[in-house]
């Protein structure tokens, strides 16, 4: 976005020491404790922190609104020359979708599944007494054009149900539009979304905000997407502001010890191991695999190896068939042709024939540690059951080993033998499950999107740590994942999937460097980068032919 | 369009096909019988010739299959057979006091429905106040309260020395009432029921609402500056329709097969009463044939409900 | 004016009934283990008052014999005395002169204690059926929840009274067709809940790692199926207690002379056109231990649904 000057423009939204408090176990605590934001008219201040940092509260706080189970307990907040919090709840209402409008992260469970896209954008500027009901829907027709909908006369006639994704949130902009407010925020409008769809959604949300001189809250825990976006940026940490410079000034020259270790991030990988000697036997091997549920076939013959020490990358987008060939691998879904070999020997393909020592050698860790690990069980049982059941450790020695194990995932011992997973924060429980993968002494492991849960920083440790351990007890990885980013820090190998076929596989340093598959240039080129420049950049590319202009996205 | 045609017609085929094992259960209830059949009609004092002639009469000796058939078609044209209890028609028996049944739970469900539904939501949009924690807790306690308990407070209170309505409706069955003398006589087992039913639609109206209320959906409505009234009617509840009419449904099943207990109390001479005679005479062609007709009922509206409900839900009406 | 006086008299009944749980709740909390003490804080006026309640009843279940004045068949007067009318029998007598009191603490045991059996079978039933079939899926599924299908088209009341006429009606009997019937709402209710944890990442986990079925069912499913069960146990119980009262009620159930408050309101029911509330006592000793009941069973959801006033 074209730097503009913002401050000589008039100032639109003032908060000042905005406190909020949130309710957990009948307390009320502090969430947001103290937060200063200036908005002049027509700018756009990127809102970046991770979970917990009191981003969306903060966003929704600026439309005088708190969440049930939340109250705004102090502090100012001061909409052109209106002060939110004295105002009555009838003078907000009267400002919420007609001056400021919202824009949600999930617009798929944001709009309202009974009634269609237009009738749900006429509601606002009828009910706000803003224009008639016919005015509307043609106003309605109007932006989904300028949002680049397909078909945007018919479009509105739809339910929620009947359009994609990306479609459905380019909607929801348009809807938070149809008053022509003031101040538009926007919470994680692309991050449900693949990368190919983000790149639409994200160019389409810009040109209108641009187009209307709109002022705007981006919130967004990703770095590379806010720096497209906004034109100052506020970092947060657990409800206190970090740092806030212009975006080019942020990228370029943080100040902040925490800002820096976000940035950081970015930068790690991991030394490529070299390719293997030719003849090797690889640990997993999956060799013409067809599979599916039903009639359908969600993979189409697949072929690829995984060989001790070596992490191999599965990429693609959602509904790519990732995670159904893990199940295959696993043996949940047995293939309909094809097979998959252990050291060279050919697994059954359910795993209910499998031996236990077949089982014990390959584990899994999941994407959703909080659904991975029983609830009502204590770390001892849940690490100790693996160790236990496949190598019959018992009394003394069990305890030592499940001791052990927390060690190497770097957890006291002592502090957290007896916890319940419900004790541990997002990463711990992570950890957990892959304490629970290495208490069977397996040679190959499946992560499955384990880092996509997470914060950054977060996900950063939980990466070294499977490095570390990889290095040290010689396992083979197979690493599910979406995010390109992981992939280039982690992997040694990668197996791009679309539509369940493999578009392209090779080392890592082939696969980042051209020529590639069509496919893989478009997911590529789509991934979000640090330099405020990058989407003007690749949409003048693609309009001239090039970076995957002509592939379709999977998912849309 | 055709696929919720396509719906619909399966709904309906595994409706008739429930109707048709429901007759079996309650056709093999008295094959279960302990004694002969034969035996327990004419007494314990019949000769073994005049039971054997019976039976040959009432075709027992006849292979299972065969009887069940016989039954079924007889039942489809309308013939429910005799009362053991005084050789009646049981067609005849049922008929009048079916339309009398269904009398009181329309009476019962014209207060009860709209009552519930307007509580309902009024809980749900004042939800903690004053106001819905005391409908909450007067709900709880009328759902846990017995209908005989119910119904005899209503009496203590409205009926006897000095009251307004009389104690029973047993005046129904002699001559025949206007509408008006109908809902002053039929007014406390039609109140009893309403109290019954009401409890438990308007707590269930409530959830149904408040379930939806945390969704993204309604909050996208309140950021859009709605109304809360605007909010409830016009978002919530269209999405809460499914569960509604469910629970409609289950309390019109309710109202027709648990008149039994409110029929007793004011001796009301509907279906419920005959049923708890014939239960208590063992009079088997009677208890069959009621309870044929109330499982009928119950499979029917259960049946229109999940109809409705389909209906009412736009992923099923319009697809991709 | 009388309406009035009835006004006055329920609020002073709802006032002593939460004066009784909140002195019930800050005497429970005192003397309970900690543990035990912080969820006990998290009760409501009325869920407490429900406990205290639930405690009496089973106090009075358990020293019937020692409390009541007299015994559960013996006449002590003349039929239909008012309360008060004889200072000895506290609530008057029945229609054959036995004294209400003690009939309405031995029906605390008979009613109770049957209502408890019955729902316990249905529960065991029911649940072990629920869990196997969302465990063991397949064609095992297929059949219980089909027969499960076709037997809760029937409504509960009407299939009860026909499955009564065909077997008589007995005690054992009614506690059999009774259970049977409300062990398929248990069956639904447990397959639901197991279905819901089936699906969960760490079962599928055990599952690979080759843990058996009943390691599978006692370990990972049935911990945590166990809070909504444990909340269906106390819904299931009120169910069931009414049934058997209505069923009582209409002179199916429990039969003379054991005491038995559904019947109890059937023996007194004439009297309560003279003016006498004689017949309302069993019937509101029926409502006050359902209420109580459903009041806990209520808080208890509250809490597990993690719903934040």
């Amino acid at each position: 976005m074209p730097e503009t000057p913002t401050s000589d423009k008039d100032v639109l939204l003032t908060i000042r020491d905005l406190r909020i408090e949130g309710r957990a176990d009948e307390e009320w605590l502090e969430i947001v404790k103290g937060v200063d934001l200036t908005l002049h008219k027509g700018e756009v201040l990127g809102l970046i922190g991770e979970s917990g940092a009191g981003k969306s509260t903060i966003g929704l706080a600026a439309m005088g609104f708190a969440r049930d189970g939340c109250r705004i307990s102090g502090g100012t907040i001061d909409f052109d020359g209106i002060d939110l919090r004295k105002a009555s709840e009838t003078k907000r209402r009267s400002l919420r979708g007609k001056r400021i409008a919202y824009v949600a992260q999930s617009a798929a469970a944001s709009f309202n599944p009974a009634h269609r896209l237009i009738d749900q954008y006429a509601e606002g500027p009828v009910q706000h007494g803003v224009m008639g009901r016919s005015e509307a829907s043609r106003d309605a027709v109007d932006l989904y054009r300028k949002m680049q909908l397909p078909d945007p006369d018919e479009i509105g006639f739809r339910y929620p149900h009947q359009v994609s994704g990306g479609q459905l949130q380019r909607a929801m902009t348009a809807m938070a539009m149809a008053c022509r407010p003031d101040l538009i925020i926007f919470d994680e409008p692309t991050t449900a979304l693949d990368v190919t769809t983000q790149i639409e959604v994200l160019s389409a949300i810009r040109d209108i905000v641009e187009q209307f001189d709109t002022a705007a809250i981006y919130i967004t825990h990703d770095l590379a997407v806010v720096a497209q976006m906004a034109d100052k940026i506020k970092v947060l940490l657990k409800g206190e502001e970090v740092e806030e410079a212009d975006t080019r000034t942020m990228l370029d020259a943080p100040t902040q010890d925490y800002t820096k270790s976000l940035w950081a991030v970015r930068s790690h990988a991991r030394a490529e191991q070299p390719p293997v000697a030719a003849g090797t036997t690889p640990v997993v091997s999956v060799k013409g695999v067809t599979a599916g549920y039903g009639t359908l076939d969600v993979l189409k013959n697949i072929n690829f190896d995984i060989h001790a020490r070596r992490t191999v990358a599965v990429v693609g987008e959602s509904g790519s068939g990732k995670s159904t060939t893990a199940r295959v691998i696993t043996g949940l879904l047995p293939p309909r042709q094809g097979e998959v070999l252990f050291n060279g020997a050919t697994l059954p393909p359910d795993y209910r024939n499998r031996t236990k020592d077949q089982l014990r050698q390959a584990q899994m860790i999941y994407q959703m540690a909080d659904t991975a690990l029983n609830p009502k069980q204590r770390l001892r049982e849940l690490i100790g059951r693996p160790a236990q059941m496949y190598l019959g450790l018992n009394g003394k020695a069990l305890d030592e080993r499940v001791r052990n194990l927390l060690d190497l995932i770097e957890l006291e011992p002592d502090d957290y033998i007896d916890r319940l997973p419900s004790e541990l924060s997002g990463g711990q429980k992570q950890r957990i499950g892959i304490a629970r993968a290495l208490a069977a002494e397996p040679q190959f492991i499946i992560c499955d999107e384990v880092t996509s849960a997470l914060d950054q920083l977060v996900a950063e440790g939980i990466l070294k740590l499977l490095d570390k351990l990889q290095a040290e007890f010689d396992l083979a990885y197979m690493f599910i994942t979406h995010d390109l980013a992981t992939v280039k820090s982690i992997a040694d190998e990668v197996v791009v999937m679309k539509e369940g076929v493999v578009v392209e596989q090779g080392p890592k340093s082939d696969m980042f460097q051209p020529p590639h598959d069509p496919y893989t240039e478009l997911l590529l080129s789509s991934v979000p980068e640090m330099d405020p420049d990058w989407l003007d950049r690749l949409l003048e590319d693609r309009a001239a032919g090039g970076a995957g202009a002509n592939v379709k996205s999977a998912g849309n | 369009m055709s696929h919720i045609f396509t719906m619909i017609a399966q709904r309906l085929a595994l409706g008739f096909v429930t109707l048709f094992v429901v007759s079996l259960i309650i056709f093999l209830g008295t094959e279960l019988l302990p004694g002969d059949f034969a035996q327990e009609i004419l007494g314990q004092s019949a000769t073994p010739e005049t039971v054997a002639a019976l039976r040959e009469q009432l075709g027992l000796n006849d292979p299972m299959h065969i009887r069940y058939l016989g039954w079924l078609t007889d039942i489809l044209r309308g013939d429910f057979g005799e009362s053991l209890a005084n050789g009646q028609s049981v067609a005849t028996l049922i008929g009048g006091r079916l339309v009398r049944t269904l009398e009181l739970a329309a009476y019962a469900a014209a207060i009860a429905v709209p009552l519930s539904l307007i509580l309902g939501i009024l809980a749900a949009l004042f939800r903690n106040s004053f106001f819905d924690r005391f409908a909450n807790a007067s709900a709880l306690s009328s759902i846990s309260f017995p209908e005989f308990f119910v119904a005899y407070i209503l009496i203590f209170l409205l009926a006897g020395a000095g009251g307004a309505f009389p104690a029973t409706a047993i005046n129904i069955s002699r001559g025949d009432p206007t509408f008006a003398e109908y809902l002053h006589v039929a007014f406390l087992p039609a109140l009893t029921l309403t109290l019954v039913v009401t409890a438990h639609m308007m707590r269930m109206t409530r959830a149904a609402i408040i379930n939806l209320l945390s969704s993204p959906y309604i909050e996208m409505a309140r950021l859009k500056g709605m109304a809360p009234m605007r909010i409830i009617v016009k978002h919530a509840l269209p999405n809460a329709l499914a569960p509604i009419i469910n629970v409609i449904a289950l309390n019109l099943a309710y109202l027709i097969t648990g008149v039994v207990v409110v029929e007793v109390v004011f001796v009301y001479p509907g279906l419920g009463q005959l049923m708890v005679d014939s239960v208590a005479a063992r009079d088997m062609p009677v208890v069959q044939g009621v309870a044929l007709i109330f499982a009928a009922a119950y499979v029917l509206l259960n049946l229109t409900a999940d109809v409705l409900a389909t209906l009412s839900n736009p992923r099923l009406v319009h697809r991709r | 004016m009388g309406f009035l006086t009835g006004l006055l008299w329920l609020a002073a009944a709802i006032i002593a009934a939460m004066a009784a749980g909140w002195l019930f709740r800050t005497v429970a909390v005192a003397i309970t283990p900690r543990g035990i003490s912080k969820e006990l804080k998290t009760a409501p006026l009325t869920a407490s008052f429900g406990m205290l309640m639930i405690l009496a009843y089973v106090f009075v279940a358990f020293f019937a014999p020692m409390l009541a004045p007299f015994s559960e068949t013996e006449v002590v007067g003349p039929e239909f005395l008012f309360p008060g009318d004889d200072p000895s029998l506290l609530l008057g007598t029945d229609n054959l002169g036995r004294d209400m009191l003690s009939r309405m603490i031995y029906a605390a045991r008979n009613t109770v204690g049957i209502a408890f059996v019955t729902t316990a079978i249905a529960f065991i039933l029911g649940s072990v059926l629920g869990l196997l079939a969302a465990v063991v899926g397949g064609w095992l599924d297929q059949l219980l929840s089909r027969t499960v299908d076709v037997l809760m088209a029937i409504p509960a009341l009407i299939f009860a009274l026909l499955l009564l006429t065909i077997v008589g009606t007995s005690i054992i009997n009614m506690i059999l067709v009774i259970a049977v019937i409300d062990s398929t709402r248990v069956f639904r209710l447990a397959r639901a809940v197991a279905m819901n944890i089936v699906v969960m990442d760490y079962v599928e986990a055990a599952r690979l790692r080759g843990e058996g079925r009943w390691r599978l069912i006692t370990r990972e499913i049935l911990p945590n199926a166990m809070a909504p069960l444990v909340a269906e146990f106390g819904l299931r119980f009120c169910f069931v207690f009414l049934t058997i009262s209505a069923l009582s009620f209409l002179g199916l159930g429990i039969q003379p002379p054991t005491a038995d408050w559904g019947a109890m309101v059937k023996d007194t029911a004439t009297m309560i056109t003279f003016g006498n509330v004689t017949p309302l006592l069993p019937a509101a000793a029926i409502a006050l231990l359902t209420v109580s009941v459903n009041f806990v069973v209520d808080w208890q959801l509250h809490r597990a649904s993690g719903l934040k006033e």
